[in-house]
């Protein structure tokens, strides 16, 4: 009988550690982005909230938006509608399962599944669901025309996703987290020296996946007033925002997982503390990176995202593949 | 095993957890009255199936049917559902007039593959020893071999049940028009 209390006690913990992982990720990157975005453009950003810098501005939004009227459109598909912002936000918190922190299993919530990239990328594909079910039950023209768009976007790049992960897991002989970050830390090189093309199709994919730009098309505030999100308010609205930044955290973990070589670095053991605070600065680099693009490109056409992805991404990682593969057997 | 003992078990729970969902929404996914409902409820029997491989610690082939059946079959479905119409609320013209042979050729799919996979495992001699299981889940390169060695033949007659009652769904469920009306909508 103890054994089992502990085990739902422990499940308790770490539902309330997931739970509130989510909401810290994003406003620490929401804010990165409202602050870099302004400091590129020769603006201060969020200046008053908190004293100094700022710093309370996401917090003070995140109140707002909890304590704002939660606006159900007449001609809503209700329970579609309502159910939609909660199969996005499940996308992106089980995501959090399987980052490795650290190489002892005592630390952090993570659990090393053995199928770990593998379940990582099926269960982030839940959430196109979410986007197409916000995007119909809205009832609105602009919702309806963005989640397509998000939809066929999706579709588009999940494949070189998938496809950019499998160089990766040919030359580590493992699908698991752990077992790729060990794999790098053993022979003392991150993968991306000799998968730099999967690297740079797996970060162009996950921008287009976080529908960020230059691939911001589903929400082209331009032309389709706010997308698939355009109906949503209230805290319903704050899910959206908030599993886009998780997102932003949890494909960077990722990212920095199977090609730069997750929580090692050079000279230093990977036993210590100090392993966190490696992974966490790698996914700082890359998230830099991905706030530097948004506010660097331009938006593409539709059909040049569709152009990019089935001509060029997808043959390339297919050939990336095959050349990987057989190097594997030759060398 | 009589049904308290069947019960008192916590991995059956467990299974009911699943299954009863399961039935549920695959019946919805038959009588709702919206096509994008009956989609999304396919995603709740499809997710409860993935669940039911957890159970039987094939971890893999529960992943593989989240990534291709949840993420791109039914997206895909829904994808297709809304580009040409979809409205909300309910629709009148759902039901065809040939459910009842329809039901009657799904529940003939189901004999003949209950049939074929008992018939193909007694010929090979039953379905031997599990598979070892690593931990709680088989390693996913033992459930390959055993899929392409040991279960490819019951695996290929299934998938050979299914294709024909693919074909046979798609017969039941086109509208043949009539030569005149093919006339009328090459014009349009």
């Amino acid at each position: 009988m103890s054994l089992e209390l502990t085990f739902w006690w422990l499940l308790a913990i770490k539902l309330a550690v997931a739970a509130a992982v989510v909401p810290v990720i994003g406003m620490v990157i929401g804010y990165a982005e409202m602050k870099l975005s302004a400091h590129m453009q020769s603006r201060v950003g969020p200046y008053f909230a908190g004293g100094r810098f700022g710093w309370a501005q996401l917090i003070a939004d995140g109140v707002k938006f909890i304590q704002k009227e939660d606006i159900i459109p007449e001609e809503a598909d209700r329970p579609v509608f309502k159910w939609a912002p909660a199969l996005v936000m499940l996308g992106t918190m089980a995501l959090l399962v399987i980052v490795p922190v650290h190489p002892s299993p005592r630390y952090g919530i993570v659990r090393d599944l053995e199928v770990g990239i593998f379940y990582a990328l099926a269960i982030s594909s839940v959430s196109t669901i979410g986007v197409l079910m916000a995007g119909w039950s809205s009832a609105n023209k602009y919702s309806m025309i963005g989640g397509l768009r998000a939809a066929g976007q999706l579709i588009a790049y999940e494949l070189p996703l998938v496809l950019a992960t499998v160089g990766v897991v040919i030359q580590a002989g493992t699908m698991s987290m752990q077992g790729i970050v060990s794999a790098q830390v053993a022979q003392g090189w991150p993968f991306v020296l000799t998968q730099f093309i999967g690297f740079a199709i797996f970060m162009i994919a996950t921008l287009a996946e976080l529908t960020r730009l230059p691939f911001d098309m589903p929400i082209a505030e331009s032309e389709l007033v706010m997308g698939y999100v355009t109906e949503y308010s209230g805290f319903r609205f704050l899910f959206f925002f908030l599993a886009e930044f998780a997102n932003m955290f949890s494909m960077s973990v990722i990212a920095a997982t199977l090609f730069l070589g997750g929580y090692g670095l050079w000279g230093i053991n990977p036993e210590t503390l100090l392993s966190p605070i490696i992974l966490f600065a790698k996914v700082g680099v890359l998230v830099f990176l991905m706030i530097w693009l948004r506010w660097t490109l331009p938006r593409l056409r539709e059909d040049q995202l569709q152009t990019l992805a089935w001509k060029w991404l997808i043959p390339i990682a297919i050939a990336n593949i095959i050349v990987t593969a057989v190097l594997k057997v030759v060398l | 095993m009589t049904f308290s003992e069947w019960i008192a078990e916590p991995v059956n729970w467990a299974f009911l957890a699943m299954a009863i969902p399961m039935v549920l929404a695959a019946l919805r996914v038959v009588t709702s009255r919206n096509v994008v409902h009956a989609a999304l409820f396919l995603v709740l029997a499809l997710a409860a199936s993935a669940g039911l491989f957890i159970l039987l610690s094939a971890e893999f082939v529960a992943w593989v049917l989240v990534l291709v059946y949840i993420g791109a079959v039914v997206v895909l479905f829904l994808f297709g559902i809304m580009i040409t119409r979809a409205p909300i609320g309910r629709e009148t013209n759902l039901s065809h007039n040939t459910r009842w042979p329809a039901a009657a050729a799904a529940l003939g799919v189901f004999a003949v593959t209950f049939w074929l996979i008992n018939a193909v495992t007694e010929q090979m001699g039953g379905f031997g020893d599990p598979l070892p299981a690593v931990g709680r889940a088989t390693a996913t390169g033992i459930l390959g071999e055993g899929f392409i060695n040991r279960y490819l033949i019951p695996f290929e007659a299934v998938g050979f049940v299914l294709l024909a009652a693919l074909i046979g769904g798609i017969t039941l469920a086109r509208k043949d028009l009539t030569p005149a009306e093919e006339e009328e909508g090459a014009r349009v």
